[in-house]
C-alpha cells in the first residue's frame, strides 16, 4: 500500500496532468474571476475612484465566487469520469485522497490570486502590493482555510441532488470567518501606517482556522465518503 | 410519549405564564429602562441556541463514528431547535440593541458569529431536505463545522473589543434581576427538553414507517 505522501503526490500529479491537457478549469475559473472583478469595477468605480477599502473586499469575494466554481467543476469532472469512485476504491488512505485534492485546488486558486492582485490594484487603486510577503502569506493561509472546507463539501456533494446549488449554500456560511479574517488582514496591509502586530494577529487567526478546518475535514472525509 | 412528558409540559406552560410577572417585578435598569427586559428572554434563547448547536454537532460526530441512526435523529431535532432558538435570539437582540446601542445591527464578532451559526443550521436543514438519499451523512459533516463555531461565539465578547455585553455580566447581576433571569433560563431549558423529546420521537417514528414501506415494497 503506497504511503500517505506518495499518494498525495500521485493525486496532485494526476490532477495537474489532466488540467494541463485540457486547461478547462484554469481557463474558466480565471475568466470568471476577471469577469467578477470587472463587474465590481463597473458597479463601484465612479470617476476613476473606488470606495475606500473596496479592493480588499473584492479580492476575497472574487476568490470565493471563482473558488466555488473551480470546486464544483473539479468534482463534476471526477464524477463524470467515475474517477472519484476509483480513487476511493484504491487501497490508499482516504485522508491522502482529500489532501491531494486540497493541494491541487489551493495551487489553482493561489495561481489565480497572483493574477487578480495586480488587476484589482490597477482597477481599484488599492495598494495591495505594498507588503508582498505578508500579502502572499495572508492569501495562502486564507485560501487553505477556504479550500479545506470547500474540498470536503464539494467531494461529499458529488452524489447529492441539487449539488450545484447546495455547494454555495453550505460553503459560504462555513467560510465566513476565513473571509472576515482575510479581508481584515489584507486591509491591515494596505493601511497608510502598517502595524505588523495587527497583520500578525489576522494571519495567526487564519492559521488557527486552517488548523481547525483541515483537522475537522480530515476526520470527516472518511465517514462521509464511505457509502 | 414518556410518562414525565405531560407533567413537564404543564410545568413549562406554568413557567412561561409566570415569567412575565417576574420580569415585570424586576427593577428597571438605569440606562436602558423598559427595553432591557428583553434580556430575560434574549439570553436564555441564546443559551438554548448554543446548546442546540452543540448537541447537533456531538450527535452528528457520534452518528459518523458509529452509524447509529438514533444519533442522526437527535442531530436533526437539535438542528431544527438551533434554527428556532437562533431566530428568537437574532430577533430579540436587535430590539434591545436599537435602544441600547442606537442601531439595530452591528457587524460585531458576537453578532456575526451567531448569524453564521444560524445560517449553518439552515444550510444543514436545506441539505437534508434537498440533498437526496444519503444526505444525512453529508449533513452530519456540515454540523461539525457548525459546532466548531460555538466556542468562538461564546468567547468572542471576551477576546475582542465589542459593544455586546461580556459573559461576566450574568454573575454580577443583583438577586432581584438574577432570579427572574435564572427562572427564564430554566423555563427555556424545559422547553428545549420537551421539543427535543417530541422531535426525536417523531423522527424515530418516521424512520420506522419508512422501513415498513421499504419492507412492503420488497
Amino acid at each position: 500500500m503506497p504511503g500517505f505522501v506518495s499518494t498525495v503526490r500521485h493525486i496532485v500529479r494526476k490532477d495537474c496532468t489532466v488540467e494541463f491537457r485540457s486547461r478547462e478549469i484554469a481557463y474558466t475559473t480565471i475568466f470568471f474571476a476577471v469577469s467578477c472583478v470587472l463587474t465590481f469595477a463597473f458597479a463601484l468605480v465612479r470617476e476613476g475612484r473606488a470606495p475606500e477599502g473596496a479592493g480588499e473586499g473584492i479580492l476575497w469575494a472574487t476568490v470565493t465566487f471563482a473558488g466555488t466554481l473551480a470546486l464544483g467543476r473539479t468534482f463534476e469532472r471526477e464524477r463524470q469520469a467515475e474517477t472519484l469512485r476509483a480513487l476511493l476504491l484504491a487501497p490508499v488512505p482516504r485522508s491522502a485522497v482529500y489532501v491531494g485534492k486540497l493541494v491541487g485546488i489551493v495551487t489553482l486558486l493561489f495561481g489565480m490570486e497572483l493574477l487578480l492582485v495586480p488587476l484589482i490594484s490597477l482597477l481599484f487603486g488599492a495598494p495591495l502590493l505594498r507588503h508582498p510577503i505578508w500579502l502572499a502569506a495572508t492569501l495562502l493561509s486564507g485560501t487553505v482555510g477556504f479550500a479545506a472546507v470547500g474540498t470536503l463539501f464539494a467531494a461529499m456533494l458529488v452524489r447529492a441532488r441539487s449539488r450545484d446549488v447546495l455547494l454555495p449554500v453550505l460553503l459560504y456560511p462555513a467560510v465566513v470567518p476565513v473571509l472576515i479574517a482575510g479581508v481584515r488582514g489584507t486591509s491591515s496591509l494596505t493601511a497608510p501606517e502598517f502595524d505588523w502586530l495587527i497583520a500578525r494577529f489576522w494571519l495567526a487567526l487564519l492559521f488557527a482556522f486552517d488548523i481547525v478546518f483541515v483537522t475537522l475535514a480530515l476526520w470527516t472525509f472518511e465517514p462521509v465518503m464511505s457509502d | 410519549m414518556p410518562k414525565w412528558f405531560m407533567p413537564l409540559a404543564a410545568l413549562c406552560g406554568a413557567m412561561f405564564a409566570a415569567s412575565p410577572f417576574l420580569i415585570a417585578n424586576a427593577p428597571y435598569e438605569s440606562t436602558m429602562g423598559l427595553v432591557q427586559k428583553v434580556f430575560y428572554y434574549h439570553m436564555p434563547s441564546a443559551w438554548m441556541f448554543l446548546l442546540s448547536a452543540l448537541v447537533c454537532g456531538v450527535a452528528s460526530a457520534r452518528y459518523l463514528a458509529t452509524g447509529v441512526v438514533r444519533h442522526d435523529h437527535t442531530a436533526q431535532a437539535a438542528a431544527e431547535l438551533t434554527v428556532l432558538f437562533g431566530l428568537l435570539t437574532l430577533v430579540s437582540g436587535p430590539l434591545w440593541a436599537r435602544r441600547a446601542w442606537g442601531t439595530w445591527w452591528v457587524w460585531d464578532p458576537r453578532l456575526t458569529s451567531s448569524l453564521v451559526a444560524w445560517m449553518m443550521s439552515c444550510a444543514y436543514l436545506i441539505l437534508r431536505r434537498y440533498g437526496g438519499p444519503g444526505s444525512e451523512r453529508l449533513a452530519a459533516g456540515v454540523a461539525l463545522f457548525g459546532m466548531a463555531n460555538v466556542p468562538f461565539i461564546y468567547i468572542s465578547v471576551n477576546y475582542w473589543r465589542t459593544i455586546h455585553p461580556a459573559t461576566s455580566v450574568v454573575p454580577t447581576l443583583p438577586v432581584s434581576m438574577g432570579l427572574p433571569l435564572w427562572f427564564c433560563v430554566a423555563a427555556f431549558l424545559v422547553l428545549f427538553v420537551l421539543l427535543m423529546t417530541m422531535r426525536v420521537r417523531l423522527e424515530a417514528g418516521r424512520s420506522r414507517l419508512d422501513a415498513l414501506h421499504l419492507a412492503l415494497d420488497e
